[in-house]
């Protein structure tokens, strides 16, 4: 008779269904998995080594490109670290356009997972839906940053302008003509904040979209139900955070337990799962999409009604403004001494969380009072929960890795760094 | 942290952890604390299974090289001239707190601490990275392996004697038809300088 031997297979890193670039070495008996080994690290820019040789101005583009689908929540904790190394206040609208942008940008991080996750296990529809809709809010980013990612929009001690009065316009092209056009600006015609409101009306109906599509769909049920269990306990002690933990049914939410910014003083439910598999997550992350939505429009109901700075007034931290700058001297050396040196961040250590798409996304800096951070720490949710991926994985067959890949809302460039 | 919450952990670790305690400090509503590496088993199984403490989840974990550090404050309490850490960032989910446990490593030429899987499993792949980046060893974790460096890379990046731009680069030899290593060709450089301030600097005082 016949030998019969486990093997090993080579998974990615050029893999569609890897998400980028994950490697993975499976031994598999037949079709299922014994053990998964990822290999990861092929996009490792070390991120942390380049920011201690780069001011602590210069270090925030590094932070959109750690997770690249979640750019100004990443952006948010590493402010946010700085800030509370300064002991600085940072001045309550800003607080409330951070926030708004942050769950602006934790839409387009779960329209992205769906996406992705739905296109990995065979759907492709839904893909096109979601970037039909991570459209407009792209063009929110442009609209304050000038950038439809790295927006780099978050500063120690605010955000770097306010939120603009104007949309920018489609133009007529050899595409669309004139009456085209018209139709495609009509929601443009106010401010930024009307382009958003217009789209949190829009929003819940698309969730529905995605919902009829894929909730009760037999073969996403069939894919997903009972697919990469994980209880409760587990969860805890793999490290996982976020809707994975939540889809565990922990209710643990950082926006909610250990509120930053103004979260205490918005209305939202945390959604929690029940059994841990990946239909939870998944509904999890659908019902997150809908809670964002609210927070948003609070944010707008509150930002329309209440003008105010956007940074702290400290030229210490923050730029003068350009005309101030201009014509003063004292602003001008201010505005000089800060573009060149950098903020002087006084001696001590911080852990900054935030709530990000993904889980609990810190910064760990220790400042011995430089203008540069001694260590920067990026905590990386995905980081936690790809080390668990053998785990979950053990016993499935292959195709339920992807599903399990996708689940998880893997993004090489945090976890890599 | 509420104000009560945070001086409750505080006094909770005072208590538990009595002499084992080197050093507690509290800055920016953050508690950190200080223990021998040869006491971090008992202290984590300590600091996870007391139900004062029950911190359930280990958040984060990294090496620190402090061969460049030049304050015995804050991040460098109790160090005395030692060069490698790990810190320990935990959490606990039941009683919502948190916690930063740092351990300073005897040998700097070796440097070996215990591994903190079997309290904390997550810390399996935090323990791979700072062994990968600062050649810290744990013993005892069952699969120490480098995790985000290239596959035969040879030194350990992020200590501070590691220059910024590495030692070797990689191109493509159309001669040998494969993918060469080769020392470096750029100039290390650095725009802006690394500046610390002396204390009291710009302080209205001394303005004439």
């Amino acid at each position: 008779m016949a030998e019969i031997r486990n093997y090993t297979m080579n998974f990615g890193p050029q893999h569609p269904a890897a998400h980028g670039v994950l490697r993975l070495v499976m031994e598999l008996d037949g079709e299922v998995i014994r053990r998964a080994d990822p290999h990861i690290g092929l996009l490792h820019r070390a991120t942390e080594k380049l920011a201690e040789s780069k001011t602590y101005i210069q270090s925030v583009p590094y932070m959109d490109r750690l997770d690249y689908v979640s750019m100004m929540v990443n952006e948010h904790a590493y402010v946010m670290a700085i800030e509370r190394l300064l002991e600085i206040e940072v001045p309550l609208r800003a607080q409330y356009i951070r926030v708004m942008f942050d769950e602006i940008t934790r839409i387009l991080n779960h329209l992205l997972w769906l996406g992705a996750h739905a296109l990995d296990v065979g759907a492709m529809t839904v893909f096109l839906y979601a970037f039909r809709d991570r459209e407009d809010l792209m063009d929110c980013y442009e609209a304050v940053s000038g950038a439809r990612m790295h927006a780099a929009y978050y500063r120690p001690g605010g955000v770097y302008r306010d939120l603009p009065d104007t949309m920018p316009q489609y133009q007529v092209s050899r595409i669309h003509d004139e009456k085209e056009t018209k139709k495609r600006n009509e929601n443009r015609q106010g401010s930024l904040l009307d382009f958003i409101e217009d789209f949190t009306l829009r929003f819940p109906k698309y969730i529905d979209e995605y919902e009829t599509l894929l909730t009760d769909n037999r073969i996403w049920k069939q894919r997903l139900v009972d697919i990469g269990v994980v209880s409760p306990e587990r969860a805890l002690a793999l490290g996982f955070t976020g809707p994975m933990l939540r889809g565990s049914g922990v209710e643990w939410d950082l926006r909610k337990k250990q509120p930053y910014e103004v979260y205490d003083l918005l209305e939202f439910d945390i959604p929690v799962g029940v059994n841990g598999d990946c239909y939870d997550r998944y509904l999890v992350r659908i019902e997150e999409m809908r809670q964002s939505n609210r927070i948003i429009k609070q944010c707008i109901e509150w930002l329309r009604n209440n003008p105010g700075p956007v940074i702290v007034d400290n030229h210490k931290v923050a730029p003068p403004s350009r005309v101030a700058m201009k014509q003063n001297m004292e602003e001008l050396i201010h505005h000089f001494k800060l573009f060149t040196e950098g903020i002087h961040v006084p001696p001590g250590e911080v852990y900054a969380a935030v709530e990000h798409p993904k889980g609990e996304f810190g910064i760990y800096i220790i400042s011995d009072g430089a203008n540069k951070p001694y260590r920067l720490k990026i905590r990386a949710p995905g980081f936690a929960h790809l080390a668990a991926l053998d785990e979950m994985s053990r016993g499935h067959m292959i195709a339920d890795l992807v599903a399990i890949i996708g689940t998880q809302d893997i993004v090489f460039g945090e976890i890599d760094r | 942290m509420s104000t009560s919450r945070y001086e409750k952990l505080s006094l909770a670790l005072r208590d538990v952890l009595g002499s084992k305690l080197i050093h507690l400090g509290q800055h920016l509503k953050e508690i950190t604390i200080v223990v021998q590496s040869q006491d971090l088993l008992d202290v984590s199984e300590v600091l996870h299974d007391h139900p004062d403490l029950s911190f359930d989840m280990l958040i984060d974990l990294c090496g620190v090289d402090y061969a460049s550090y030049t304050r015995d404050s804050f991040a460098g309490e109790g160090r005395q001239n030692r060069r490698f850490a790990v810190v320990y960032h935990l959490l606990s989910t039941t009683l919502n707190h948190r916690l930063r446990l740092r351990v300073f490593i005897d040998d700097d030429e070796f440097p070996m601490v215990d591994s903190v899987m079997g309290i904390w499993p997550s810390a399996n792949w935090f323990e791979r990275e700072a062994f990968d980046l600062y050649g810290i060893i744990f013993s005892n974790h069952p699969d120490l392996r480098r995790i985000l460096t290239d596959y035969g890379f040879i030194g350990n990046p992020f200590r501070k004697d590691f220059p910024l731009s590495g030692f070797v680069e990689m191109r493509y030899d159309a001669d040998q038809k494969r993918v060469i290593y080769q020392p470096i060709t750029i100039e290390p450089r650095e725009i802006t300088p690394y500046v610390v301030r002396e204390d009291h600097y710009g302080d209205d005082s001394k303005v004439d």
